[in-house]
């Protein structure tokens, strides 16, 4: 074929259109996170400690939803099993001041190793840790698609749910207090505004990783993959790797919201590996619009705000919960982001 | 060995007690089509399967130029060259045609595990992918989400996408299938200068379109090749006629 | 004693067996006719032994209470197809997973908000009470094998039902060729909401009996659905031989497991430790085992569909 285009205009549309200005999903993006920043802001200094805590709650379940996001929004995997990595970066956390209180090593043998009250220590494990474990659970779980990976991510959580639930050493069913807040150097960590800022940072970091990702040439494969698998094969490109290193990416970013999560309170128990837990992460993923940048974090908010709300109400607000998920499942598939922010162009 | 870029060396494959493929040896020479026709059943798609890698032959081999390619996956295949399209249309729908084209060049350049440089203004990843549209002439419909194309398109950009692979031979299953005339004969055209630069395996029901572009043809009968030849040779072969006759009911 | 506890609990494992086959059958008969992921299942469970304890309170009669609780949960089964589950045939797996996740949150809270938070009270009938004595000098309580004769005989009658009558002989075209079976003019969706309604009543006979040998409370399906789901992947989702030989196997592998695992680590640990350590491995043993299982075969032992 000749190609008859002058050399001037074939690159005229090479590149696509630019990322639209200042539109309405950029406002209500911009509007959803100043105000989760400066609502707690101005709570500490009205001396509603208890705001920032709910605040830093929501930011930190927002986190590990834009984790799961990750898998299900961007890569098609609907892992039911999140609650494993949350929960095991808990207990990281957990664990890890737990020898730090009493300074027992945390194990001796090959080599010692101490407990640590660090928070970037903690982190740091939390994230290895959780990455090794969806490294394992999502090659095996990987080799398999649809309804048999949607339950066998939740069979692998529960197993290790189970595991947690009958270990005697750090508590059993009846979970494992954290004493001390783990600390970080230059920053007070226990004080609620500090603790707030820190989790919202990381909120913010994983979101613009996730973003950043996204575009990228793995982005662009994972997207290939999720739309069509059989595309990406035949353009030269094995799904599966890219899928695995999506999955524990996603399950990393999780594991470090659960560590953040054990600090907060004070407390780790199996209950942040309970199925519920992964299901509900599940939930507020949808509530908020399912594979969008933000969605995971409207989610949390409107989440946190019925259960602290509706919660206040009635003891039964889950019921509301689940009438509105319903609502949201069958009739309003984009989510609170896809109502507020308009339907996404492209993918 | 011959100067083939594909060949396929007595490949068998059974389901069951079903003799899918049975002893089937083909070639593709540089600069031709070849075309493979063959009455429903006749082991087509399985024969297809085996060359493009989602089905595993019992017996026999596969070579790309001269490399055995039997046991690679289908990403390795492609990443060695063989390019190929879908009988029904395997494009990512909400994607631009762009992002869909791209994938092969993706492919091609590097592993995929990249993950800052955003590709939207990679021109490393873009101008192959256009030049490969350009080729299917359908460049100005580069930014175009896949869903907004016609049926026609749809396959230019299927063959594109094969192109982006810089392939050493391509694999057409049925591209002209659902094309009215006028885009029939328009891929047809395509397709003839496209054969000088990578040759093409066609898998084509549409006999006008086989008898005008193919150099050679192989007819499939019950998973073996019953007669082999031009299309002039393939035209008065009894057994042919006898096949499609009884096929078709005609 | 030995030889007794081993007896005792091989009949545990397959009482837990046969009783996680009523949840798993329905359950992968639902996937396999109508390709639906339903974890509301547990519900019906649920809904079986709360409706099988308030009739049996008020009639005195547990056979009465029994026959209402399967009725209940049928009719809420066939009552949440048409309503809801209808709308998520052709839907994605992610939206079924979340309508089915929310239809366990309203069922919970509904059923705590009528029955309120504590457990509800249900024995077995006293004619069911007591032990009988088997070879080998084992005390079994009667009503253990009653339920493993319940197993048995349901089994045998959704073996008939699927293989010898003409609504087994619809489901099974529905499971090999679901576009086939509209064109031969069965009406679907009253085959759907007839099936839905079945595993639905399974469910809520699984709940009425084993709420009367544990106890019965909100929240008291899900851990069954979830080692329903283990069986159903092991077996192979749609395969109700897979459903039964994996209901067997869990029930089996995951009562040993607790019983021997702290004997066995006794043998080479202090017996604190061992106990701990035995505990915890037993609870992951049927993960584990369904692990080991999908490395080899992804689409479990009998798999009905690909």
């Amino acid at each position: 074929m000749t190609n008859n285009t002058s050399s001037g205009v074939a690159h005229a549309p090479l590149v696509g259109k630019a990322g639209s200005s200042f539109d309405r999903k950029g406002l209500v993006q911009i509007t959803l996170l100043s105000l989760l920043l400066l609502v707690p802001i101005a709570a500490y200094f009205l001396g509603h400690i208890y705001y920032v805590n709910l605040a830093s709650r929501m930011t930190i379940i927002a986190m590990a939803a834009v984790g799961l996001n990750l898998a299900i929004g961007y890569g098609g995997m609907v892992s039911f099993g999140h609650a494993a990595y949350f929960g095991l970066g808990g207990y990281v956390a957990g664990i890890s001041a737990y020898h730090a209180f009493d300074y027992s090593p945390f194990m001796t043998w090959p080599f010692s190793v101490p407990g640590s009250d660090s928070l970037l220590v903690v982190w740091l494990a939390a994230v290895i840790l959780c990455a090794l474990l969806a490294l394992v659970i999502g090659a095996i779980s990987l080799r398999t698609t649809g309804v048999y990976f949607i339950m066998i991510t939740l069979a692998f959580a529960q197993m290790i749910y189970y595991f947690a639930n009958s270990w005697p050493t750090y508590g059993g069913e009846d979970g494992l207090p954290i004493y001390i807040r783990n600390t970080l150097p230059l920053f007070d960590s226990s004080n609620a505004l500090t603790y707030f800022l820190i989790c919202f940072t990381g909120l913010v970091l994983a979101m613009a990783i996730t973003s950043r990702l996204m575009k990228s040439r793995f982005g662009a494969a994972l997207t290939m993959a999720r739309l069509n698998d059989v595309r990406l094969a035949t353009a030269g490109i094995s799904p599966y790797p890219i899928r695995l290193v999506a999955f524990v990416v996603s399950a990393a970013i999780t594991g470090l919201a659960g560590a953040l999560y054990a600090d907060l309170n004070g407390f780790v128990s199996p209950n942040m590996l309970s199925w519920h837990f992964s299901g509900e992460l599940m939930v507020i993923v949808i509530l908020g619009g399912v594979g969008r940048l933000y969605g995971p974090l409207a989610g949390a908010v409107l989440f946190i705000m019925m259960e602290t709300f509706l919660g206040g109400v009635t003891q039964y607000w889950q019921l509301f919960l689940g009438l509105v998920l319903l609502g949201v499942v069958l009739f309003a598939k984009h989510g609170v982001m896809g109502w507020l922010a308009g339907r996404e162009r492209n993918e | 060995m011959s100067n083939a870029v594909l060949s396929l060396q007595k490949l068998n494959k059974h389901f069951g007690a079903l003799q899918a493929t049975s002893d089937v040896s083909l070639d593709l020479k540089p600069r031709e089509i070849h075309a493979l026709i063959g009455p429903n059943g006749a082991g087509k798609s399985t024969l297809i399967g085996q060359i493009a890698g989602n089905i595993r032959p019992d017996e026999g081999r596969v070579f790309l130029a001269d490399t055995e390619i039997t046991g690679m996956s289908i990403a390795q295949r492609a990443r060695m060259g063989l390019g190929r399209s879908f009988q029904v249309s395997s494009l990512a729908e909400p994607l631009s045609v762009m992002r869909n084209v791209m994938m092969g060049v993706q492919a091609l350049q590097s592993h995929s595990f990249r993950f800052w440089k955003p590709v939207a203004k990679d021109r490393q990843l873009l101008e192959p992918a256009y030049e490969a549209l350009e080729r299917m002439q359908l460049s100005h419909r580069a930014w175009t989400p896949v869903f907004e194309l016609s049926h026609g398109e749809r396959r230019q950009v299927e063959v594109a996408c094969a192109l982006a692979l810089k392939p050493r031979a391509l694999l057409l299953d049925e591209p002209m299938a659902g094309l009215g005339p006028e885009g029939s004969a328009k891929l047809t055209e395509l397709l003839e200068a496209l054969k000088l630069e990578v040759p093409i395996l066609l898998i084509e029901h549409d006999m006008e379109a086989v008898f005008r572009l193919a150099d050679r043809i192989s007819v499939l009968v019950s998973g073996s090749v019953i007669a082999h030849g031009d299309s002039q040779t393939i035209r008065q072969d009894p057994r042919v006629r006898e096949a499609y006759l009884g096929d078709s009911d005609a | 004693m030995s030889v007794t506890l081993l007896i005792e609990q091989i009949l545990n494992g397959v009482q837990l067996g046969t009783m996680l086959f009523l949840m798993a059958s329905g359950l992968t008969l639902v996937f396999g006719v109508m390709g639906l992921i339903n974890l509301a299942h547990g519900s019906f469970y649920m809904v079986g032994a709360y409706a099988t304890a308030a009739v049996t309170a008020s009639t005195g009669s547990f056979l009465i209470g029994l026959s209402a609780g399967i009725a209940a949960a049928a009719c809420v089964g066939a009552l949440v197809e048409l309503l809801v589950i209808r709308r998520l045939y052709h839907r994605p797996h992610l939206d079924q997973v979340l309508a089915t996740f929310a239809l366990i949150l309203i069922f919970s809270e509904g059923t705590r908000w009528i029955f309120g938070s504590s457990p509800m009270r249900l024995s077995p009938p006293s004619w069911l009470t007591g032990f009988v004595t088997l070879p080998g000098d084992t005390r079994y309580p009667i009503y253990r094998l009653m339920l493993i004769g319940v197993g048995i005989v349901i089994s045998i009658a959704l073996y008939f039902l699927i293989s010898k009558t003409r609504l087994g002989m619809r489901i099974r075209a529905g499971e090999s060729d679901r576009e086939m079976i509209g064109a031969l003019g069965v009406n679907i969706s009253k085959l759907y909401t007839v099936v839905f309604a079945l595993g639905a009543g399974l469910a809520g006979l699984a709940g009425a009996l084993v709420g009367a040998l544990q106890s019965v409370q909100v929240g008291m399906g899900e851990p069954v659905l979830i080692l329903a789901f283990v069986v159903i992947v092991i077996g192979g989702i749609g395969s109700i031989k897979g459903a039964l030989l994996g209901a067997l196997l869990v029930g089996l592998v995951d009562t040993l497991g607790r019983v021997y695992l702290p004997i066995f680590f006794r043998a080479f640990m202090p017996p604190s430790e061992a106990s701990g350590v035995g505990a915890a491995l037993a609870a992951m043993l049927i993960y584990i085992l369904m692990a080991v299982i999908l490395a080899f075969k992804p689409k479990g032992l009998f798999s009905a569909h690909d």
